[in-house]
């Protein structure tokens, strides 16, 4: 409920930030630099002028995209590669799991900067790497769930009625993990918004002068002793993103599995 | 020409402690509208005979024989071939129907899946059908019961749709696989005159699988004993329960709980438990639990003996199992 609330307040900064944001996030005024908070500015202007609210609601719009775009990349990539590994069984689930561990091994964000590194900064790449990171995870945990159901009798009754492995995968076995894999989804939604935080404070991500909370970050680092409410502003808005999307995915299993919510 | 007619079953699982004889050498026929029960205690390969029938056994493991159906050898079609096959000409009940529905999809939707998929039928028509089918099956008021789901319906209940599922397609087999284990007695009965109802009409075979040789001897014309994966006695129902001749089978009625039995005295079992799969003895395989056991049956395989009219029987001492009586044997 709480997180649901968080996760909406900020689709809606989203939202109104296309058409319309209480300053520019883009226009630079020296003369307006360091501004306190005021009816013009809700949260001040930074060390270029830039109206600070704005960028946030900008950015928010920003790290959206980016997380959507990902963990949809890494959703129907991994989900069909996990539901694949489960119906085959043999040397294709033996190929696809393999594959998976070996990209487990490489940190998350490690391999990411390494594929922006190769790729080239910007706002796509981060998109790119960040969505490869999310197709083993979801291919790992498709395929485990997969594989529990397959076992289950409605599975053998439905294949004693003559249906095939395509049928039956998405007939039987789909619709009875699709509660796990939305809520793994919300889950790695606010992975997806860290990452991308991080990658752009990195300077890895979106490029100037798109705003971004990871690159707000990091330039009001070097101005921490002057203005440290520049810092806490986007370090909020992530903190909100993550926590309101953690609590949105604890909140969705309650619902959707209650068989879960139960042993609580 | 018979309908279904399997020669020497076998069927080899491969396990970590190397390769289990599920099945062994087993032929049996069935004709058209026949009904055969088979028989024996967990574990005896049963459930795996049924399974093999179906093309249904996990992939590792091999089996070797053949199981012809109208003349066709099963074992030599593709998983294709198999998947029109399963459920249109051949269908099985499952022993939990608790959970053996789907319990995200309507009962309605699950029984109308087969009639889409084999018969082609439009969603109108299925859904006639479907309708027709649980009237037919004995859940009363169709209609409304149609959008229920699994968890709505009572244990006796979702055998009821299991069994329209597994009648709808009206295959020429219907392989029921311990249907009444998980339910409770008065249900059992209800549900095992529904399956012999419905057998009769539809003049479809039955293959009735059961460790109950009272379930067994109401229901079926033919018997096959099996015990360590390979058939022990084979005959008509009336001949054999006229004459248990396999000391296996004399324990199995010799077990049965009767009621009027004085209550100090005790169950009979049969001493010991099934073979291991894995590591079967040279000879017959009953002879550890066996009280007519020698040498001989440790060593060689027992031959198949006709005692009397298509009665076989697999024993070294077919004369003297058939002398004594079942209260001497096992006690």
């Amino acid at each position: 409920m709480v997180g649901g609330t968080m996760t909406l307040f900020l689709l809606i900064c989203a939202a109104i930030s296309l058409f319309w944001t209480p300053g520019s996030a883009y226009e630079i005024v020296i003369a307006n630099r360091f501004l306190p908070p005021s009816a013009d500015h809700w949260l001040g202007t930074d060390q270029f002028g830039r109206d600070i609210a704005s960028m946030l609601m900008t950015g928010t719009q920003n790290s959206i995209v980016v997380a959507v775009v990902a963990v949809s990349i890494g959703l129907f990539i991994g989900v069909s590669l996990g539901l694949l590994a489960a119906a085959r069984r043999g040397w294709t689930e033996e190929i696809i799991m393999r594959l998976s561990d070996f990209s487990f091994a490489f940190p998350a964000i490690l391999s990411a900067i390494m594929l922006t590194a190769i790729l080239g900064p910007g706002g796509v790449n981060s998109i790119l790497a960040i969505g490869l990171y999310n197709i083993p995870v979801f291919a790992r945990l498709t395929r485990g769930s997969a594989n529990a159901i397959w076992t289950r009798e409605y599975v053998m009754a439905a294949r004693a009625s003559g249906k095939g492995r395509l049928r039956i995968t998405f007939e039987h076995i789909l619709p009875n993990i699709l509660s796990i894999i939305i809520v793994q989804a919300t889950i790695l939604f606010a992975i997806a918004i860290l990452a991308e935080a991080a990658l752009s404070y990195l300077g890895l991500g979106t490029q100037p002068p798109e705003p971004s909370w990871g690159r707000m970050l990091n330039e009001a680092q070097t101005l921490m002793f002057l203005d440290p409410m520049q810092a806490i502003y986007p370090g909020l808005a992530i903190a909100i993103a993550v926590f309101g999307l953690n609590l949105l995915g604890d909140g969705l299993r309650d619902v959707l599995d209650p068989r879960l919510s139960r042993k609580r | 020409m018979t309908l279904l007619s399997v020669q020497d079953l076998t069927v080899t699982l491969a396990t970590n402690d190397g390769p289990a004889r599920a099945v062994r050498d087993l032929s049996f026929t069935l004709e058209k509208g026949e009904t055969l029960g088979i028989v024996g205690e967990s574990g005896c390969g049963k459930s795996m005979a049924a399974l093999a029938l179906m093309g249904l056994l996990p992939s590792m493991s091999k089996t070797t024989g053949r199981i012809n159906l109208d003349g066709k050898n099963l074992l030599e079609k593709t998983e294709t071939e198999m998947c029109r096959i399963r459920g249109n000409r051949m269908a099985m009940i499952f022993q939990e129907p608790m959970t053996s529905l789907n319990p995200v999809h309507t009962i309605g939707h699950q029984i109308m899946e087969p009639l889409r998929l084999h018969k082609g039928l439009s969603d109108d028509d299925a859904h006639k059908e479907t309708i027709r089918l649980l009237d037919r099956v004995g859940i009363p008021n169709p209609k409304a019961r149609i959008d229920n789901y699994p968890h709505q319906l009572s244990g006796g209940q979702r055998q009821r749709v299991m069994i329209a599922i597994a009648l709808s397609c009206k295959p020429h087999i219907l392989i029921a696989d311990e249907p009444t284990t998980a339910l409770d007695v008065t249900i059992q009965d209800q549900i095992l005159d529904l399956i012999q109802t419905l057998v009769r009409e539809d003049g479809m075979a039955l293959i009735l699988i059961s460790h109950d040789l009272g379930v067994i001897s109401e229901n079926t014309e033919k018997i096959l004993v099996m015990y360590g994966g390979a058939a022990v006695e084979t005959g008509r129902t009336d001949r054999i329960f006229e004459e248990l001749v396999h000391p296996y089978t004399q324990g199995l009625f010799a077990a049965m709980p009767r009621l009027g039995r004085a209550r100090s005295k005790r169950l009979v079992t049969i001493p010991g438990t099934v073979p291991d799969l894995i590591s079967l003895p040279a000879g017959c395989t009953f002879t550890d639990r066996c009280p007519l056991a020698t040498d001989i049956c440790r060593e060689t395989p027992p031959p198949v003996i006709e005692v009397k009219g298509q009665h076989f029987v697999a024993c070294h001492h077919v004369e003297e199992a058939r002398a004594r009586k079942t209260e001497e044997l096992f006690s």
